[in-house]
């Protein structure tokens, strides 16, 4: 038993367990806390801090930036270096043409026409543009542009086929159906087997002029071609210069009674200038000069004024 | 008094505003602990109906929407000590309760126990010449009161008219409209130390707050805990706080007497401390968990730990029976109970037609209390709880907030008191007739 008072040699006096008690927790905002939260609780103050201040910030910035024209600049370069990025990409670029249903002629026309440097965007094609062009050229009825996929511009044309020659004042040409031209013909080609239709407004009449051409098909090799008449009626014009002249209206009804009478009476070979089928009440024979001689003497004097 | 009179207008007016503004601050500064509520005003009868509270106090009008309870700084015996613990601890509180409330409030009605309340019945009489009683007569009646000395350094905190008496009849509640030629009136006059005030309104003024009013303790626990019956027909109101034990006695509705004992739970505590030599902290937890005054054979068993952190083992490993707590906390209770039945004897409580008693605040809730007051204090005792409020936590909602409720109560509907009714004119200084009479004199 070692006795209470004796002092240990080498032993320190040991801290007490226990920590030092704090002080007791007395939380208290300052004065200036206080304060703020009471400004943050003003209603006011509460709105321009969370609505107005942050829309007056951006409205300020926005106002800062573009007071500088260089940054306007730059920023407009941006945007358009980001448009050039996207539009360059490989999926929108256009590598090929190809056009569909043309003669190597008019192909090589559009070609030319479109004037296409390839690789080139699909946005910087501008189709509808371009389809009015290629439809401007004379031989084209109608084109339908189709970017397909892999890149290929597909122009499928639907061409005018040329069904008449057509000879006016300036020129001579070929047109379709509905009168549209097709193709000049130079002086000195040579004339592709198709009628020949003359006069002003002949091209507005074209169908009508096929029709008769059909309907005068035994007398092909006689035909000379169709006058259009103060752009109203046709004369049908023999190689022998002796004239059809057909009314305005049932025109093929009178041309079928002319051939009718040619088939009863050879009509054609008789020697006369024109047959005037104008009235269909009263067809006109309008014989040459020298026919008209001989009538006179057949008939014997005294009738010479009855023709 | 005029002074006064124009100090009291001032906040009648400052409550109106608040009232309009729809949001007041309630602040009752006690010595253990200072409770701010937040009110909000949205209407009469907005509420009613809602959670069982019903208007018989009109508490229907307003909802708490912030509580906040800080540990109290810098208060002694209800009466501001220490000026700048006391604001922080107002701070704390109206900050906290702010937070919850998440508005900012201007206006605070606050409530103290201290400040030694003395109560004075005064009385007046008025010859009326002609017609009925109108507001003029009962602003002159109340002027024609003989102010007693109230002494140097006190100032008035109520002045209640509480019974009115046309000819020969009493008894009158309000006597407006009705004819007669003699009009008296009692009033209760409760005056407390001006310094009180002055500390109270210069803390919550460096918590940027404005004050709206200000009530006695004694008097907004006896609006709380009593109910209606017992205002009618006399009650005391008995407000065991922490530094304090106020008593109110009500009789026909008005308060005609109040009181402060500066004794109260923090002496019990304090007791406890000495007596079982332990730190403040230990005796008040000790005595909230195992306190009460009424020793049974199973206390002498029940030993409590007491605890420690001295390191020492013998000390940290004390217990005590709960029959020794018990004989610690009961004289202190009883010693309080006993000024109590003093105070109430001086003010002659015996003759009201009812005797009941009421005991509510924090030092109540000691276990079988109410047994020990009974024997001190007379038969008809009872423990008290404050009305209930709509929206007040349950945290808030014990004994010891019987005063804060009350002043809500206080600020809901406050009573008339004299500085609600216009100056009389004759009252007016001199000086302001001869100026009139001056400027009639120059103008014709």
């Amino acid at each position: 038993m070692r006795p209470l008072n004796h002092p240990v040699s080498g032993h320190r006096l040991e801290p007490p367990l226990t920590r030092p008690v704090p002080p007791p927790r007395d939380p208290a905002p300052s004065r200036i806390a206080y304060r703020l939260h009471r400004l943050w609780l003003t209603p006011l103050v509460r709105i321009l801090l969370r609505r107005v201040l942050p829309v007056a910030a951006l409205v300020a910035g926005l106002l800062a930036f573009v007071a500088t024209p260089e940054n306007i600049t730059r920023a407009h370069e941006g945007l358009t270096e980001l448009r050039r990025s996207i539009e360059q990409r490989p999926e929108f670029m256009v590598v090929a043409l190809r056009i569909e249903d043309a003669s190597p002629e008019l192909a090589e026309d559009i070609r030319e026409l479109t004037s296409l440097t390839f690789p080139v965007s699909s946005f910087d094609l501008d189709l509808p543009h371009l389809r009015a062009e290629i439809e401007g050229l004379d031989a084209v009825g109608r084109a339908d542009l189709v970017i397909r996929s892999g890149g290929i511009l597909e122009i499928r044309i639907d061409e005018r086929v040329p069904v008449a020659i057509w000879r006016h004042r300036e020129a001579v040409e070929l047109v379709d159906v509905e009168g549209r031209r097709v193709q000049g013909l130079s002086e000195t080609g040579g004339l592709p087997p198709l009628p020949l239709i003359v006069g002003d407004g002949a091209d507005r009449a074209v169908a009508e002029a096929l029709a008769l051409i059909d309907v005068a098909a035994r007398w092909e090799d006689r035909i000379a071609g169709l006058v259009r008449m103060g752009e109203r009626r046709w004369d049908l014009v023999l190689a022998s210069g002796q004239r059809i002249l057909l009314p305005e209206r049932e025109a093929v009804a009178a041309l079928e009674y002319v051939i009718a009478l040619d088939g009863a009476h050879d009509l054609l070979n008789r020697d006369f200038k024109a047959i005037d089928l104008r009235n269909s009440a009263r067809p006109t024979l309008r014989l040459s000069p020298e026919a008209l001689e001989k009538l006179h003497l057949m008939r014997g004097p005294g009738r010479g004024d009855d023709s | 008094m005029a002074q006064l009179y124009q100090s009291q207008r001032a906040m009648r007016n400052r409550r109106q505003a608040a009232l309009q503004r729809g949001v007041v601050a309630i602040i009752d500064v006690g010595t253990c602990k200072i409770a701010c509520l937040i009110l909000r005003f949205d209407g009469p009868q907005r509420f009613a109906g809602a959670d069982g509270v019903r208007s018989s106090a009109g508490q229907s009008s307003f909802r708490v929407i912030g509580a906040a309870t800080t540990r109290a700084r810098g208060v002694r015996f209800g009466e501001i000590e220490t000026m700048r613990e006391t604001e922080r601890a107002i701070r704390t509180a109206v900050q906290a309760a702010q937070k919850m409330a998440e508005v900012r409030v201007d206006h605070v009605i606050a409530s103290f126990s201290g400040a030694r309340p003395r109560s004075y019945g005064l009385e007046g009489v008025l010859e009326l010449h002609d017609g009925p009683v109108g507001d003029h007569d009962i602003a002159r009646v109340l002027a024609a009161c003989d102010l007693p000395d109230l002494g140097t350094g006190r100032e008035a905190l109520h002045a209640q008219p509480v019974n009115f008496v046309l000819d020969h009849r009493s008894g009158l509640q309000d006597p407006r409209g009705q004819v007669g030629h003699r009009l008296g009136v009692d009033m209760h006059l409760l005056t407390v130390d001006t310094i009180a005030i002055e500390n109270l309104l210069h803390c919550v003024k460096r918590c940027d707050l404005e004050l709206a009013g200000v009530a006695s303790s004694p008097y907004a626990s006896g609006i709380s805990a009593l109910v209606e019956d017992e205002r009618e027909l006399g009650a005391a109101c008995v407000d065991m706080g922490g530094g304090t034990t106020s008593l109110s006695i009500f009789a026909r509705k008005h308060m005609i007497f109040a009181e402060t004992v500066r004794m109260g739970g923090e002496h019990v505590t304090s007791d406890i401390s000495q007596g079982l030599q332990v730190p403040m902290a230990t005796a008040e937890r000790i005595k909230t968990l195992h306190g009460g005054v009424v020793a049974t054979g199973m206390d002498d068993r029940e030993m409590i730990e007491l605890g420690g952190e001295t390191g020492d083992w013998e000390l940290d490993r004390r217990t005590v029976s709960r029959s020794e707590l018990i004989g610690v906390i009961r004289p202190r209770v009883e010693e309080i109970l006993e000024e109590v039945r003093a105070r109430l004897d001086a003010a002659g409580f015996e003759h009201l037609p009812a005797q009941r008693i009421v005991l509510t605040g924090g030092a109540s809730q000691i276990p079988g209390i109410e047994g020990l007051a009974a024997r001190i204090l007379g038969q008809q005792v009872r423990l008290g709880r404050p009305l209930r409020v709509q929206g007040l936590p349950s945290a808030a909602a014990g004994p010891a907030f019987a005063s804060a409720v009350g002043l809500c109560l206080f600020a809901a509907c406050p009573q008339d008191e004299w500085w609600d009714f216009e100056v009389p004119h004759d009252r007016y200084p001199a000086r302001s007739f001869r100026r009139i009479a001056k400027w009639m004199k120059e103008n014709w």
